[in-house]
């Protein structure tokens, strides 16, 4: 069973056991326009919870994508790296960026799920 | 055409001219190919006679086949440059209104002072005692620029806005070394320009955001919240991208150094101030000046740039070297780091800065004087407010007004349009106007940002006011169509962005065939 959180960054995270896979949200790519340019960590990294973990670069800005949680970084997908469209494209699925082995699961537990997202979202716009 | 016109003219539309004449040209616009493309072996602009009894003494480094460079004579290549010049938009052109640029008029007296032969023809290694007058006018220019900052200390040498940034940060990271108090935070609002978080990154520093108010302002609280013993500067853009004068920044100074912090302000808006304000009285500690702004130096590939940097006495023993010292003598050079230069960063830049860019700089402060100076800075906030007052009813206004030199709007007014702010800007073209700088500060939603500067007159305010308000009023009729097309009537139609970031072509290299008959 997989758990998908949200942060205020726009980032999601789906927990897969002890590990977790990270990416941005649909209404993130949608606010960048086309994704010119990913910048991966390295294996390996600790990152911290709040720490940048990659940077997504469109023709209008470039910014940076934060570990909503803490961990190791255990994958990377290089497949954005080489044809950063697949983050316009499909950024819930092939479009993710790293993944992550839990610092402290329950850190996840602070994040918003879908509905209280898809609300937050709505405010902005 | 060949590879390289093939490859711009790959986008749809792309090679506006070439469907509608038989040549690809359009009218006396010219399809301008690369010189690579019109080379003509054995075709030389200059006619030199082979030196007699040649002995190589390069040691066998000699190259040892043609190195590819096109033949052209002297008239194909000034034609070449003449219709490429001819494509460019200029300060010279007509209204630029880029946002957080200051693309002012480069006054011709500027120009013709900076070529006086005692200045142009000037060489950096000159001994000193032959240079006393262009020393005597680094020393003046950096008195006034002392005067309108309320500071002590100019550190002339940086080359441009960025460099200044750089040359200030290393002064206050010695300062803090020189104190055994080594800080490893930078404090950077939303609101600076982006050159900030990059500067300070490059001094080594962790980077933490401060996120603006509802008024556009650094929010105080959230500052002080953020401030503690490990931050070594914030870094203050006033007036900042929104093109709103920082109203709190007396307390954030005092904030700032309370916390024993140093107080850096990015002074590229300094033309929006000069005269009413001195950033010394707000409790500034460095500042960067852009002289090819505020003080009417071209920009923009018109000139180098020069970003003097001014600081309060605190940090001014870690001044970038050479320094310029009044002796019983007069003025003397200090060019090494030792005796009263100890602490100095050493230097930033070869020989002394860009001593063209001093006599347009000083030029330009002189013929206007101190009145002068002030109705510039007052007429550029005039013109800034004057479009924010006619355009604030049919664009979406960022921040409530009155703006300084800048006035910012985002894209709300083009909700459900279709239409979005790169093909507003890029209608703007089709009808003769360089854009606002677009997407800029992020911190609004496809920001529209617009600076006109002092130069422009009433009636050039108005044409662009004009148009801007006909673009916007078409926009909102459902006309997105048009505005997808646009610009129809540029040099090359919508260029491709994602493309050119993607998969960019940095080099052009011959066709196949082309490359062969060259072998």
């Amino acid at each position: 069973m997989s758990l998908l959180r949200f942060t205020k960054d726009h980032e999601w995270i789906r927990q897969e056991g002890d590990t977790a896979v990270i990416g941005i949200t649909d209404y993130a790519q949608e606010q960048l326009g086309d994704v010119v340019y990913v910048e991966l960590p390295e294996l390996g990294r600790q990152v911290e919870r709040g720490g940048e973990a990659a940077v997504v670069e469109s023709a209008k800005a470039a910014s940076e994508v934060y570990a909503p949680v803490a961990g190791e970084v255990v994958a990377v997908n290089d497949a954005i790296a080489a044809d950063p469209a697949t983050v316009n494209t499909d950024p819930m699925g092939n479009g993710w960026f790293i993944k992550l082995r839990l610092a402290e699961p329950a850190q996840l537990d602070g994040l918003m799920d879908e509905a209280a997202y898809r609300k937050f979202i709505a405010e902005l716009k | 055409m060949t590879g390289w016109s093939q490859a711009l003219g790959a986008h749809p539309g792309a090679a506006a001219g070439a469907a509608e004449t038989v040549s690809g040209n359009r009218g006396l616009q010219i399809e301008e190919k690369l010189l690579f493309e019109q080379d003509s072996p054995g075709h030389c602009g200059v006619d030199l006679p082979e030196p007699a009894g040649l002995a190589p003494r390069l040691g066998g480094t000699e190259r040892k086949g043609p190195i590819g460079l096109p033949g052209l004579s002297e008239p194909q290549i000034v034609r070449h440059f003449t219709r490429l010049s001819q494509k460019n938009y200029a300060i010279d052109s007509g209204i630029y209104p880029l946002g957080s640029c200051t693309m002012k008029h480069n006054p011709r007296l500027n120009e013709k002072l900076a070529r006086l032969p005692g200045f142009a023809d000037l060489h950096p290694l000159q001994p000193p005692a032959t240079v006393a007058g262009a020393l005597e006018l680094v020393d003046t220019l950096a008195h006034w620029l002392k005067t309108l900052t309320g500071m002590p200390a100019m550190a002339l040498s940086p080359a441009a806005g960025a460099h200044g940034e750089l040359c200030g940060m290393m002064t206050i990271r010695a300062a803090l070394t020189a104190r055994g108090d080594p800080r490893r935070r930078i404090l950077v609002p939303e609101s600076a320009h982006g050159t900030n978080p990059a500067t300070a990154a490059t001094c080594g520093y962790a980077i933490d955001n401060i996120p603006n108010n509802a008024r556009g302002r650094v929010d105080l609280a959230a500052l002080k919240a953020e401030l503690g013993g490990d931050v070594a500067a914030l870094m203050l853009t006033n007036p900042n991208t929104c093109g709103l004068f920082e109203d709190e920044i007396l307390d954030i100074a005092a904030a700032v150094h309370s916390a024993g912090a140093f107080f850096y302000c990015d002074g590229a808006n300094f033309n929006a101030i000069v005269g009413r304000v001195r950033p010394g009285d707000l409790g500034i500690d460095a500042l960067h000046l852009n002289l090819h702004k505020t003080f009417s130096t071209p920009h923009g590939g018109g000139g180098p740039g020069s970003g003097p940097v001014a600081l309060a006495a605190e940090l001014a023993p870690f001044a970038p070297l050479p320094w310029l010292v009044h002796d019983h003598g007069g003025l003397r050079l200090v060019e090494h780091r030792d005796g009263e230069a100890a602490q100095s960063i050493g230097r930033l830049k070869g020989f002394h800065g860009q001593i063209g860019m001093f006599v347009r700089a000083l030029a330009y402060m002189m013929s206007h004087g101190a009145d002068g100076l002030k109705q510039a800075a007052e007429d550029a906030v005039l013109n800034a407010n004057y479009l924010r007052v006619r355009l604030e009813g049919a664009l979406s206004l960022s921040y409530p007004g009155p703006c300084m030199h800048e006035v910012l709007f985002d894209d709300r007014f083009l909700k459900d349009t279709g239409a979005t702010t790169l093909d507003f800007a890029k209608a703007l073209i089709d009808e003769g106007f360089h854009p606002m700088t677009m997407y800029f500060p992020l911190i609004v939603h496809g920001a529209l940002l617009i600076e006109p500067t002092e130069s422009e007159s009433k009636a050039s305010l108005d044409q662009f006011a004009d148009t801007v308000l006909a673009l916007a009023a078409r926009a909102r009729g459902g006309d997105a169509t048009s505005f997808h097309a646009a610009p129809r009537l540029a040099p090359r139609r919508r260029l491709d962005e994602t493309t050119a970031a993607r998969k960019p072509v940095l080099r052009w290299r011959p066709e196949p065939a082309q490359r062969e008959a060259a072998e």
